[in-house]
């Protein structure tokens, strides 16, 4: 028998029992269509913290106290500006240095109020991270010196406060200390939850003044090269492990960030994938069910093809084949759906997805083994099937 | 020539529930090319297991069977699959035609399993179709049929790969005296052009049509003319 033959001959019998093709075909839909949304949304989650997090800029290394671990508490800061100068003196560049104390406050502009994080930098931000303006200038050496009390806003805090209107030189409230506004930043969005936008930088030293502190939270480095990174790493800490004895340190890199996050990530895509995966199983198990039926129910047909030079390879393949077609196309349907729904939630919520080629080809080819799976045991049963007995069959 | 079908003391026994059931107990049998053979005898005398096993649907227990000049003890299924589709045509007494599918593809379906296209098989059944009486039904449905044209697409398929031998098993079972004279002149004229015909029939009538009869009771032959 051709094999176009044995298509058509699977197609029509799906055509003859239409509703039960559907209502088979639905597990395998169900399955695909999660599977392939759920892949979406993971690598599209994953695609977004990659981008961010290489946003960051690159050979970037952040020291905080206390541990990186998942479930670690969080440990209040003993670091001081004296650290950073002795960090700036192993680092040998203070351009390549930046630190961080933030707090959450409210901002003021006449009689517009926003809320904002505050963050008491250094001069160095913009090159060590990469942040660019929109307006303006940064902060200077002298303004974090002398502790002046001058802002840049983030794009979104400049537009609460102002508007459209150009802030720059205008007066702002940050937690009742009035401020001046000397630049703004380029709009970034989101990034790992936080909105970015809602940023104010001030000097350190002022913002040190306002919360009523010596302290800061924690220092980035921005290493030469790539090379020189765990060099530089495990020197830093050892210094700050030396000076605070009581206190640990962690340095974490970009690659760790990414490493962490990509772990969290695919355990979590993984276990969904599972889940999703067992009801593509559980699809399965109703096609075979489905098709043992179907061969009962044909029983006298397999008889009349058997008596007519159908050898039993040709009975197994036809209904082989039914079964593959039945699920290829629940397969096709699932893929559609699937994707369908990654990009609704790619488009109306703020979790991104992303469809990929091998993601949809291995829903596409799994479909397709389910049938072949699922279908061998119906397909070798009608196969193997007596002709006499088939045609005495009632 | 050689003879179409030789049965030689051929057996076939049934296992049901450990119990030995023996339908057929040593048939001896000569179809020659050509020949016209009746078969009739009690309900239950073994006549339609007789006819599987002459038509390579079922193999014998005992005995041996030649079927072509080929011993079927010898095939494998699948060489078994080519024999019935070659040499033998078989006509049921319930038609067996597909439901859902049209007289035309009915009749063109053992093609199917010789893997010839569908262009060629339609031309094939077509012309069968005509051979039967039936051109102007080619796209019918089985239930849009009558009994006896159903039987008349049913004789156009087993003829349609040009068999050797025809076996019917009661073919006019189902059908009115009418319609059952139709089928049995269209077997007959197909017999005058060289297809042997193997017949099973409970009609005296009928049996007495054909150039020799064969009785059987409690699977033997009792009588043979
Ligand atoms: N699959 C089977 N298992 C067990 N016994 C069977 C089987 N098929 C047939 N038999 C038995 O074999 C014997 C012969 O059956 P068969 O169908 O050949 O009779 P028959 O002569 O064709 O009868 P009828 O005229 O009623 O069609 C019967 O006793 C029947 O019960
Ligand atoms: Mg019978």
């Amino acid at each position: 028998m051709r094999i176009a033959e044995a298509w058509r001959v699977a197609l029509d019998a799906l055509r003859a029992n239409r509703l039960r093709s559907l209502l088979t075909m639905l597990g395998v839909v169900i399955g695909v269509a999660a599977v392939v949304a759920l892949v979406a949304i993971g690598t599209g989650t994953r695609q977004q913290i990659e981008r961010q997090v290489e946003g960051l800029g690159s050979n970037l290394l952040i020291v905080v106290p206390g541990r990186l671990e998942a479930g670690a508490a969080p440990t209040s800061s003993p670091l001081t500006l004296d650290d950073v100068d002795a960090v700036n003196r192993i680092v040998g560049d203070p351009t390549r240095v930046a630190v961080t104390i933030s707090s959450g406050e409210t901002v003021r502009a006449g009689s517009r109020t926003g809320f904002a994080s505050m963050q008491g930098v250094v001069e160095t931000t913009p090159t060590v991270f990469v942040r660019r303006l929109d307006r303006g200038a940064y902060l200077t050496r002298t303004d974090v010196s002398t502790g002046r009390r001058v802002a840049v806003l983030g794009a979104g805090v400049s537009h609460d406060l102002f508007g459209d209107r150009d802030p720059i030189g205008r007066q702002i409230t940050i937690g009742g200390v009035r401020f001046r506004v000397i630049g703004t930043f380029e709009a970034l969005g989101q990034s790992l939850g936080v909105d970015r936008d809602s940023e104010v930088h001030v000097p350190v030293t002022a913002a040190q003044r306002l919360l009523g502190t010596a302290r800061i939270d924690g220092l980035a480095i921005r290493a030469p090269d790539r090379e020189r990174i765990a060099e530089l790493s495990a020197a830093v800490v050892a210094t700050l492990a030396e000076r605070h004895p009581d206190t640990d340190f962690s340095a974490v890199t970009q690659e760790q960030i990414l490493g962490v996050l990509g772990d969290i990530l695919g355990v979590l895509t993984g276990v969904l994938a599972a889940i999703a995966g067992i009801s593509l199983l559980v699809g399965g198990v109703g096609v075979s069910n489905i098709m043992l039926v179907s061969v009962r129910e044909r029983t006298r047909e397999i008889g009349l093809r058997k008596a007519v030079g159908a050898r039993p390879r040709d009975i197994g393949v036809q209904f082989l084949l039914e079964a593959v077609l039945l699920t290829t196309t629940g397969g096709i349907i699932g893929l559609l759906l699937g994707a369908g729904t990654a990009l609704l939630v790619d488009r109306l919520s703020p979790v991104p997805a992303a469809l990929t080629w091998w993601s949809t080809a291995l829903a596409f080819g799994v479909s397709a083994a389910v049938g072949i799976i699922f279908g061998v045991v119906p397909a070798q049963r009608a196969g193997r099937l007596d002709p006499v007995v088939a045609l005495r069959a009632e | 020539m050689t003879p179409a079908i030789v049965a030689t003391g051929v057996s076939r026994t049934y296992h049901l529930d450990g119990l030995d059931v023996p339908a057929l107990r040593g048939v001896s049998l000569t179809v020659a090319a050509g020949d016209y053979v009746a078969v009739v005898g009690t309900s239950g005398s073994g006549k339609s297991t007789l006819m599987h096993l002459l038509g390579g649907l079922d193999r014998p227990t005992g005995g041996t069977l030649l079927i072509g000049g080929r011993d079927v003890a010898t095939l494998s299924p699948d060489e078994l699959a080519a024999l019935r589709n070659t040499t033998i045509g078989f006509v049921f007494q319930s038609f067996h035609l597909l439901a859902r599918t049209t007289a035309q593809d009915n009749v063109g379906l053992p093609l199917v399993y010789r893997g010839i296209g569908r262009r060629e098989r339609r031309a094939r059944a077509a012309a069968m179709l005509e051979r039967v009486g039936l051109a102007h039904r080619t796209g019918h449905r089985p239930n849009q049929l009558s009994g006896g044209e159903q039987q008349r697409v049913a004789i156009a398929r087993a003829l349609v790969t040009g068999p050797s031998v025809l076996l019917a098993d009661e073919p006019t079972g189902n059908l009115d005296s009418t319609t059952g004279g139709q089928v049995l002149e269209l077997l007959e004229s197909l017999n005058a052009e060289g297809v042997a015909v193997v017949l099973v029939t409970h009609d005296r009538e009928v049996a007495a049509r054909a150039r020799r009869q064969i009785v059987m009771r409690d699977g033997l032959i009792v009588d043979a003319a």
